[in-house]
């Protein structure tokens, strides 16, 4: 039989040589497998050259096929089952990228061998159960595994590391091709590949790794078929490739009647195929589904002398049936399909229908398709095969699972070929049991008709694409799960609102596929996740729209991908994320100012399945948030070397708070930690009245000290050697580090000239950017910049006027701003006990991107929390990941636009901010406006590009995208109303107002967004009573969380508050990422005294006990109980009177309650239940944040229990009301 | 005498409205991204003071020449000016700040007041040359 199939195409083959070696996708694939072979096992870029020409042919083969399931898979499920299927595939795939790092081209040879790989694995999995396990364990997996298997795939694919991870699939392989004529030298290089992928990825998948194995070796078995067939193929190819143009269409409507007409007969239907697919294999032309089929025939004629051995064809068959069942449902579903994958791509979302129509309509529009193909190939040389091959692909895919079974017979025919032939057999085996695969889970899941409409679909979807995303959006609506969030809660009768764990993040209302690719709320949420289609309706809603972004936040699982072309709009330059959608094969529509951009060449390539012609798989499209290296285009300069400047302050002040030690002990601990290359560099400035320098140039046998004392002209004194190696001076550092708290420890300066030290540390700075560390203990009293006592300490608690917010002099802007220009951030650490003048310090880190720290009262040995949490801080400080001379765009869908900035950065244009340093404890807020209506689109996109250099050199962008829906009710806008980031958005709303204007007029508007907020929802509802104060269940926490803030520090009035204090506060609220913001506001509290292992979550073998959240009210504090309570940056345990003295014992470790210190701050480790529950609570706590919070435990009589008690929010105090009160008092508004 | 007040008037005013122009070109320069916030701002608040001084000297002049219609139209401009240089807040680096411009739509705003200003200041030349005229007739 696959000696028929296969002359047949030998003839076109011929004629199409002249293009390459793969007309076909078959014939793509051989020759990839030539290639391959030809290279060899080692496989080197070298090797792909020669082969690249002809590949693209091939390729194009694969594209074709893929870029139709990828049409149509835009369902999910599809996705899914098809990576399930080529999940081997994914293996196979970071072998590539070791193979061809550097070449995308050469990676397409690979391809070959990879699809052949991919696919053959499904068809091992022909056995009936095996293959159907298989791929429903990979389904589950695939985002993980496709996510991980990236990582793991950059790590390779720049080391190169390679091959004998691969190995290991393949003895398995070669063990059952013995039946095979394959020689296993082909093999190796091909097959092999694959396998190494498959032991890079190894760890992801090691669950998987079941079902991989069998699939592996029935792939190898396929291989092995594959290679006895190899050169016959190559010829073949080509006359696959014509016989497939001219059938093509008659091929694609074989597949889709399979698909959907034959359900009912589909049993039939395949049998006839198996049966059919070796006598076709003959008559190919004649008949538009032999046809079809005897493609597959012929490249499974080639596999099919293994096939007797695998009999996966029938299972496959078996589960064939079953998906077209669900197939021939196919209008409904059909319509549900195109609507759920729809909303993968706005535009595919019309096609929905098409799917409906029947078989010949399909057919046209394959060929369309097919024409626009071959027109484009005119145009290129490159694309027609592509075209061509993709047809024949979709229709291999299928000839495949029949071929299996006819297959034995092409085999013997060819066994001569080698190298190609193996590409072909496997290339196409994979893509049919991938989908064999996929449908016997099908029939059980909804999924499964997806998959078969996706298929067929494919070629419609570009029609209805603008419709689709409509309709979509108001489908996606009407499924959504809006009674829940828009719950009428009556707030005054509700008392207990609060939810038993932490305040989840709303889910954007987006269908199922969309929703896994949207970006996480960790770092990226926006205030209302169904975005108002106008501004009046914006308006109407009372709420900020705005994001709120944590971009460099520390992940686990980033996709990294290094590619010479970084696939961006043409005109708006966004970046191609899951959002975009793509017209047709060369074509992707941006989501945010519809431009329709052409797909580069090499993007055609998917280095994770190794398979050319699936634009939509790339892990740009698979992934919402990735992070790309970042070719010479993206640099102004070359890469900055990591460089660290600490400025101190060593007058007496200093010398008294005794941070010296601290902070040079620190450092000496992270000397090796610090992130950087071995160009790191290092210097010191310690200033007084004057400034000192310190020469630590290579060869000195000590340090040297410089000082300057002229601070009205500072100089460097000698430029060249105080920044210096950090690793070639390290004992030089080291000497100083070890000298330094000493030196001044009889110093009699108290003044401070910060300033001119600054100045200094800019000159020094300013030749390569990097990061200035500002140590400051004090008013800053000599030369430029200096300051004076603003804070009058009898206003402290005034609650009308709170003056001098903002900063008392530009100095510190402007040299913010001088070094945001050189790339130069400067972070503050201000460690006084008297008033400072944050609000004027501050500005040095606010607008150069810097990060303020501030210990108010810090004295070494008299506060030993302060100490202790600065030494906390410094260890994430210096350790953290940092980003230098980074910028950050942040673009959203035309219409919308963004009007303010939030955070520590310098606007350097309408949307680019300037981060002279970036890192990940930094948040960033925006609020937009709504410019033009959104009428016309249902979804609306943000983009966060933030482009950096690495502390190891390396420029890189990490790109986030945000999807969400646009809606056109007020009740739907409410519905999506996320409370956290609308209080986040406020509150950094309410600093800028209390400093442009004042905090009474802050306060005034954090209160009016709640009521009118909560009036504009009661007027929505008529059927409210309007003497109740309602709220939709989405904002039923907003009236506690604004109370909170009213009574933060940075807002509260009525209680005595330093100004630093307050400062820092707001400072805090304006760079603070979302959720230890929110600890902020509202800290949690959890009673620890009776710790079950109900609710228990296990981490790491360690069994957390969920205490439920309480309430922040006294009301909840009984004295015979133990409270924690998590303000993000401090823990405090507060004991009761007539605590329990078992827990007093067992977690304190003191007998009784009068035997508990004063200051405690730790706990000690006990070996008792009791104990080891809070532990492993309090450790789980601090796991899930960078900096390590600080321990304090309080009893009830002790003076620092008003520390823990004025964040009993819910509690009247003299200044404040209580929740109820207040409450009472919006409803009383609300109703006027 | 009337025509020196009036042609001093019309020189006064013709450079006010080259300077409304300087500032519409620059700012949309600014919005377009052609320049940075930082050398926008700083052209911009070299040219502010010349501003503030150029209108007051005028609305004096005719103050003094006993022009008060005149003097009433220039009065709220001029006092608006004024009220605008004295009213920047100690930290910021004058009437336009480049930490703030891109904020809370400072720069449209600014947009705005430049071209609001530039019309005025052109019904102002018309007005001048007219009494102008007018005052050199009578001579």
């Amino acid at each position: 039989m696959s000696a028929p199939a296969g002359l047949p195409p030998r003839p076109a083959a011929a004629a199409f040589s002249p293009v390459g070696p793969g007309g076909s996708r078959e014939a793509a694939a051989p020759a990839g497998g030539a290639a391959h072979c030809h290279n060899g096992p080692v496989q080197s870029q070298m090797q792909f050259p020669p082969g690249y020409g002809s590949h693209p042919p091939n390729y194009s083969a694969p594209s074709g096929h893929y870029s139709q399931v990828p049409n149509k898979a835009a369902a999910s499920h599809l996705d899914h089952q098809y990576r399930a299927s080529y999940y081997p595939g994914y293996y196979s795939a970071p072998a590539q990228n070791v193979m061809t790092p550097s070449v995308g081209s050469n990676v397409l040879n690979a391809q070959g061998s990879q699809q052949l790989y991919n696919k053959t694995p499904p068809h091992t999995g022909g056995a009936s159960d095996g293959p159907v396990q298989g791929a429903i364990s990979s389904a589950s997996y695939l985002h993980m595994s496709a996510q991980q298997s990236y990582s793991a795939f950059d790590n390779h694919y720049s080391t190169s590391v390679s091959s004998s991870v691969a190995s290991q699939g393949f003895p398995l392989n070669s063990d059952h091709y013995a039946m095979p004529v394959v020689s296993g030298a082909m093999y190796p290089s091909v097959s092999y590949p694959p396998a190494a992928a498959g032991s890079a990825y190894g760890q992801t998948f090691t669950s998987q790794s079941l079902p991989a194995v069998g699939q592996f070796k029935e792939t190898n078995a396929f291989s092995s078929q594959s290679t006895s067939v190899p050169h016959s193929l190559q010829q073949h190819v080509p006359a696959g490739y014509n016989t497939t143009l001219s059938t093509i269409s008659s091929a694609q409507s074989v597949q889709d009647n399979l698909c959907r007409n034959l359900p009912g007969s589909v049993a039939k239907v395949n049998n006839q195929i198996k049966t059919g697919g070796i006598d076709s294999s003959q008559p190919v032309h004649s008949v538009s589904q032999n046809v079809a089929f005897t493609k597959p025939g012929v490249g499974t004629s080639a596999s099919s002398a293994v096939v007797s051995s695998v009999r996966s064809p029938a299972p496959s068959l078996s589960s064939q049936p079953s998906s077209s069942p669900s197939v021939t449902q196919s209008p409904e579903l059909a319509l549900q399909e195109g609507m759920q994958y729809g909303g993968y791509v706005n535009n595919q979302a019309s096609s929905a229908p098409a799917p409906l129509s029947s078989s010949s309509d399909d057919e046209e529009e394959d060929e369309e398709d097919e024409e626009a193909a071959l027109d484009s190939s005119s145009t290129t040389s490159s694309a027609s095969p592509v075209l061509n091959n993709y047809d024949a692909l979709e229709g291999g895919g299928y000839p495949d699972t029949r071929s299996v079974t006819s297959s034995p017979v092409p085999a013997p025919s060819v066994p001569q070929t080698s190298k190609a032939s193996k590409p072909f057999g496997y290339g196409y085996p994979a893509l049919q049991p991938g989908y064999q695969n996929a449908t016997p889970t099908t029939p059980v899941q909804p999924s499964n008709p997806g998959h078969h409409p996706g298929f067929q679909h494919y070629p419609q979807h570009y029609p209805g694409v603008n419709q689709l995303s409509s309709s979509l959006g108001s489908l996606s609506l009407q499924h959504s799960q809006q009674p829940e969030s828009l719950r009428p809660v009556n707030l005054t009768h509700d008392r207990n609102i609060l939810p038993v764990s932490s305040v989840p993040a709303p889910v954007p209302n987006l269908n199922s596929d969309l929703r896994k690719l949207n970006c996480s709320p960790d770092s990226f949420r926006c205030t209302l996740t169904n975005i108002p289609q106008t501004q009046a309706l914006l308006n109407k809603a009372k709420l900020p729209l705005g994001l709120l972004l944590h971009p460099f936040r520390d992940l686990t699982q980033l996709p990294v991908i290094t590619s010479s072309t970084i696939v961006r709009c043409r005109s708006c330059r966004t970046y191609i994320n899951p959002f975009v959608s793509f017209i047709d094969q060369r074509r992707w529509k941006c989501n945010l100012c519809y431009r329709v951009n052409d797909v580069p060449e090499e993007f055609m390539y998917n280095p994770l399945t190794r398979s050319y012609g699936e634009p939509h798989k790339r892990p740009e499209v698979q992934n919402s948030t990735v992070e790309f290296i970042a070719s010479s285009d993206y640099m102004l300069r070359p890469p900055q070397p990591a460089v660290y400047l600490f400025v101190l302050d060593v007058s007496h002040n200093a010398v008294e708070a005794g941070y010296l030690t601290i902070v040079c002990q620190s450092l000496l601990e992270n000397l090796d930690k610090l992130p950087g290359d071995s160009r790191t560099r290092i210097g010191f400035i310690t200033f007084d009245s004057t400034v000192q320098f310190y020469n630590l140039q290579e060869g000195l046998s000590q340090p040297q000290m410089l000082i300057v004392s002229d601070i009205d002209d500072i100089f460097l004194p000698t430029p060249d050697s105080l920044l210096v190696n950090l690793h070639e001076s390290k004992e030089l550092i080291k000497d100083l580090l070890n000298a330094l708290p000493n030196m001044f420890t009889n110093t009699r300066e108290t003044h401070s000239a910060l300033g001119p030290a600054l100045q200094a540390a800019f000159k020094l700075m300013s030749p390569t950017g990097g990061r200035i560390s500002v140590f400051q203990t004090q008013l800053p009293s000599l030369g430029a910049g200096l300051l004076h006592s603003r804070e009058d300490p009898n206003q402290r608690s005034s609650t009308k006027v709170v003056q001098h917010l903002g900063p008392a002099t530009d100095f510190y802007k402007k040299l913010a701003l001088d070094c945001s220009g050189q790339q130069t951030a400067v972070d503050l650490f201000l460690l006084s006990s008297q008033y400072s003048d944050l609000a004027s310090l501050a500005c040095m880190s606010k607008y150069s991107a810097g990060c303020i720290y501030y210990y108010p009262s810090f004295h070494r040995t008299h506060n030993p929390a302060q100490a202790e949490k600065l030494q906390k801080d410094l260890k994430r400080y210096l350790t953290r990941k940092i980003g230098f001379e980074a910028v950050m765009r942040i673009r959203c869908t035309k219409g919308l636009s963004i009007h303010t900035f939030h955070g520590n950065f310098f606007v350097r244009s309408t949307d680019l901010l300037s981060l002279a340093n970036v890192n990940p404890d930094a948040g960033f807020a925006v609020q937009m406006s709504i410019e033009e209506s959104l009428t016309d689109t249902s979804l609306v996109c943000f983009q966060t590009a933030l482009l950096y250099t690495s502390s190891k050199g390396e420029r890189r962008i990490r790109v986030h995208t945000l999807c969400l829906p646009v809606v056109s009710s007020l009740a739907d806008v409410y519905a999506g109303a996320d409370v956290q980031a609308v209080v986040c958005l406020l509150a950094n709303m309410a600093v800028d107002r209390s400093v442009s204007s004042s905090l009474a007029d802050a306060r005034d508007a954090l209160v009016n967004a709640v009521v009118d907020s909560l009036a504009a929802y009661m007027s929505t509802a008529s059927n409210l009573q309007q003497s109740m104060l309602i709220a939709p269940n989405s904002l039923k926490l907003f009236p506690l969380y604004i109370l909170a803030l009213l009574k933060q520090k940075a807002f509260r009035t009525g209680t005595s508050t330093r100004l630093d204090d307050r400062v820092y506060a707001m400072c805090q609220m304006k760079s603070q990422p979302l959720v230890h913001l929110m600890k902020m506001i509202h800290p949690n509290l959890y009673r620890i005294d009776k710790l079950t292992d109900e609710s228990t979550i296990h981490v790491n073998d360690r069994v957390v006990p969920q205490p439920p959240l309480q309430k922040l009210s006294a009301e909840k504090l009984t004295r015979e109980g133990a409270f924690l309570m998590d303000c993000g940056s401090i823990f405090y345990i507060w004991i009761g009177k007539n605590c329990d003295n078992s827990f007093i014992k067992d977690v304190l470790g003191y007998p009784n309650y009068a035997s508990v210190p004063q200051k405690m701050t730790q706990l000690p480790e006990v070996d008792a239940l009791s104990s080891e529950r809070t532990r492993s609570f309090i450790s789980w706590l601090r796991d899930s944040r960078p900096l390590s919070p600080v321990l304090q435990v309080i009893k009830d009589e002790n003076p620092a229990k008003t520390d823990f008690f004025q964040h009993l929010i819910e509690d009247r105090t003299e200044a404040a009301f209580s929740y109820y009160e207040f409450l009472l008092n919006i409803q009383q508004q609300v109703c006027k | 005498m009337e025509s020196v007040v009036f042609i001093f008037s019309l020189i006064d005013c013709c450079a006010l409205i080259f300077l409304s122009v300087y500032f519409i070109i620059t700012l949309s320069d600014l919005e377009c991204d052609y320049i940075n916030a930082r050398s926008c701002c700083s052209k911009l608040n070299k040219w502010v003071v010349p501003e503030v001084i150029g209108h007051a000297v005028v609305t004096v002049l005719m103050l003094i020449s006993l022009h008060w219609f005149i003097f009433l139209l220039n009065l709220p401009v001029a006092t608006w000016n004024i009220y605008r240089y004295i009213m920047v807040p100690s930290g910021n680096m004058g009437v336009f700040d480049p930490t703030e411009i891109h904020n809370r739509g400072q720069l449209k705003s600014h947009m705005k007041e430049a071209m609001i200003k530039l019309g005025f200041h052109l019904l102002c030349f018309f007005m001048y040359l007219y009494s102008m005229i007018l005052a050199l007739i009578n001579d």
